[in-house]
């Protein structure tokens, strides 16, 4: 009977299609607003990520995400590596400058200031020059993206200078870097040069980055650090939890997407549960005349839920793949914030299913409840 | 011809529980049904009692809303009476629950509607086997024995046409090839002709009488389609959910001239087949 449920579902083409269509709507909806929400989140902790080699990250016990900056004395540098765990410490400047450019114009970066002797944090990928130049005088690395926002349409060119507090930064470098949520270009240099970049304050320290001795978890290190500084000590994946949190609770992106998300839901709900429904309605009598040929209840409400399934199955798998299809297409074409984890995959299986299993609860209830006898009305 | 081809065919495991001539293959006492409540409340049989012997083909007719189809749905299983009782192939159905009623009507009883009840998306062979889909059967066998019976009723060359595609007459063989492919014992009818013009349904129920009475099998048909009376064995008048009066039909059989050709043509090369394979 597997066969005649399925006969049945495809045999009236414009309802087997608008079904499928209703699904693959909401899980093209769900699936690609969830993405875009999650690269959203993931932009911005795209500096956690791109500054490697360190596993904690130490800070001002009232920091609340990456960027919400609030320096760190010297002497907390210090206190961080007397804490036993600790393999080494090193400084991290993080701000945003203000760029001038030759031609006049402003350009706010984020500024970022390595250890000067490990260069610890600095990019992985560099396009042009080489991190050894880092250590000339007045160096800096621009990322990709930054330079096409300083120098719109211009080919990349080492040797290229703007100000920052009055400063010349000569462009030794240029590297590939995670877009971060401000879009600011991003701008590598030297801890002692991003403080003479810096406008003058008593204490200029953002970050303390340390990596744990070997045998040790960062979480435990961490853990200590604070226990021991009271400064704020986080693994790289928990600064990284830290900030999306942030954000989910204090801005209103989750707000936005989730109502799309939701709508997206409602709307395929009621396109696929209305024809769906509509469907079993329709071969109500044939349903009728099957269960008065010795199909049992559970066979016909397994037929029903068959159905369902099937068009459940094949909308999910055309929605998901044209949100991936999107989602490709833009980060190629675009800068859409996309990044769709195996969660989206499930939190979408998990929409359908519950859309698939509404559409059929009303088809399931009139098909247990039909009486054979109407096939003889 | 046909007859025997139909026993040895599709009768072979009924030959343990072929049945005394003259004893019925329904039997209903005190029948009665009531719906709904109260001031609503319709009495649609008031006590009936009839008998429906095998080989015989009974019609039961009378005017409208006199309670025929809600006793062929009694008799069929499908409705519980309010009280009295239904024996249908000697089983008591008020023994049977659930599963049990669904699993014996599905293995002995056939049934033709009055709107065919085709399944729009299946072809003729398609939906002439899903009784026996229904048992079990795998697709391709169930679909073989069904063009078999496409054959005898004479559509076989339309066994790949969808029902869209065929006539009203076509689609009511076709749904008497489904309720008898898988052999049942008790054929029911709902006004098998009403939807047909008047020769169409003589071929109908000359069809129907042909392959649907034999020694241990019976058929019961609601008609009101007094052009077809001829065809009936027995004839219950039924008025106002009750059974009036019983006629004997002696000369019953088919009054027209079907042309059998193709489909005896088959049968008779069919049973030769078979004879040939038993021997």
């Amino acid at each position: 009977m597997i066969w005649v449920a399925i006969q049945m579902l495809t045999g009236d083409r414009a309802k087997f299609f608008g079904i499928v269509f209703g699904i693959a709507f909401a899980s093209l909806l769900i699936a690609q607003q969830s993405s875009i929400f999650c690269g959203l989140m993931l932009m911005t902790t795209s500096q956690i990520k791109d500054i490697q080699g360190a596993d904690i990250w130490v800070m001002n016990p009232n920091v609340r995400f990456v960027d919400d900056l609030k320096p760190l004395s010297e002497n907390d540098l210090y206190r961080v590596r007397g804490v036993p765990g600790v393999q080494w410490a090193v400084r991290l400047y993080k701000n945003l400058s203000r760029a001038r450019l030759e031609n006049g114009n402003f350009q706010q970066v984020i500024l970022l200031g390595l250890d000067d002797s490990t260069f610890v944090g600095a990019p992985a990928e560099i396009t042009m020059g080489s991190l050894a130049d880092l250590r000339r005088p007045d160096a800096v690395f621009v990322d990709e993206a930054g330079y096409h926002l300083l120098w719109p349409g211009e080919p990349f060119q080492l040797g290229r200078t703007f100000e920052m507090n009055d400063r010349r930064a000569v462009i030794v470098g240029i590297c590939k870097a995670s877009r971060t949520f401000q879009t600011f270009p991003v701008v590598y240099t030297r801890y002692s040069q991003a403080v003479q970049f810096a406008p003058p304050e008593r204490k200029v320290l953002s970050f303390v980055l340390a990596q744990p001795e070997p045998g040790l978890s960062p979480e435990e290190v961490a853990a200590r650090i604070t226990a021991q500084t009271g400064l704020k000590a986080l693994s790289r994946n928990d600064f990284s939890w830290l900030t999306i949190h942030y954000y989910l609770q204090n801005t209103g992106i989750p707000m936005n997407f989730g109502i799309t998300v939701i709508l997206g839901f409602l709307v395929g709900s009621a396109i696929a549960g209305q024809t769906f429904y509509t469907f079993t309605i329709e071969n109500l009598k044939q349903f009728g005349a099957l269960k008065a040929m010795g199909v049992s209840n559970l066979g016909v409400v397994g037929m029903v839920l068959l159905q369902a399934l099937v068009v459940s199955v094949l909308g999910y798998g055309i929605g998901v793949g044209l949100a991936a299809a999107f989602g490709q297409f833009t980060r190629n074409q675009s800068k859409l914030a996309f990044f769709m984890p195996w969660e989206v995959l499930g939190l979408t299986a998990l929409a359908v299913l519950v859309i698939a299993l509404l559409s059929s609860v009303l088809s399931v209830r009139r098909v247990l409840v039909l009486e054979p006898a109407i096939v003889f009305r | 011809m046909l007859q025997s081809y139909l026993q040895k065919e599709f009768l072979t495991e009924s030959v343990a529980r072929r049945q005394t001539p003259g004893a019925s293959a329904v039997i209903c006492r005190s029948v009665t049904k009531v719906f709904g409540e109260g001031e609503t409340q319709v009495q649609a049989l008031r006590g009936v009692d009839l008998e429906a012997p095998y080989g015989e083909m009974s019609l039961l007719v009378g005017p409208s809303g006199c309670g025929k189809t809600t006793l062929l749905s009694v008799m069929a299983g499908i409705l519980e009476p309010t009280s009295g009782s239904v024996t249908v192939l000697g089983q008591a159905l008020d023994q049977l629950r659930g599963q049990a009623l669904v699993r014996f009507r599905g293995q002995n009883i056939g049934f033709i509607f009055q709107q065919y009840n085709l399944l729009p998306a299946l072809t003729a062979a398609e939906n002439a086997a899903i009784p026996l889909l229904i048992q079990g059967w795998s697709r391709r066998k169930a679909v073989a024995k069904a063009k078999e019976l496409l054959d005898a009723v004479g559509v076989g060359a339309r066994a790949h046409a969808l029902p869209s595609q065929l006539s009203g007459g076509q689609q009511q063989r076709v749904a008497i090839a489904r309720a008898l492919v898988h052999e049942p014992r008790l054929l029911i009818c709902d006004e098998p002709t009403s939807a047909l013009d008047g020769d169409t349904g003589h071929v109908i129920m000359d069809i129907i009488r042909r392959v649907g009475v034999g020694p241990d099998r019976a058929v019961i048909v609601v008609t009101h389609d007094s052009r077809v009376f001829e065809f009936g064995d027995r004839i219950i008048h039924m008025n106002d959910g009750r059974v009036v009066k019983t006629e004997s039909n002696g000369s019953a059989g088919p009054r027209v001239s079907v042309n059998p050709s193709p489909a005896q043509e088959i049968l008779t090369e069919q049973a030769r087949q078979t004879r040939g394979r038993s021997q």
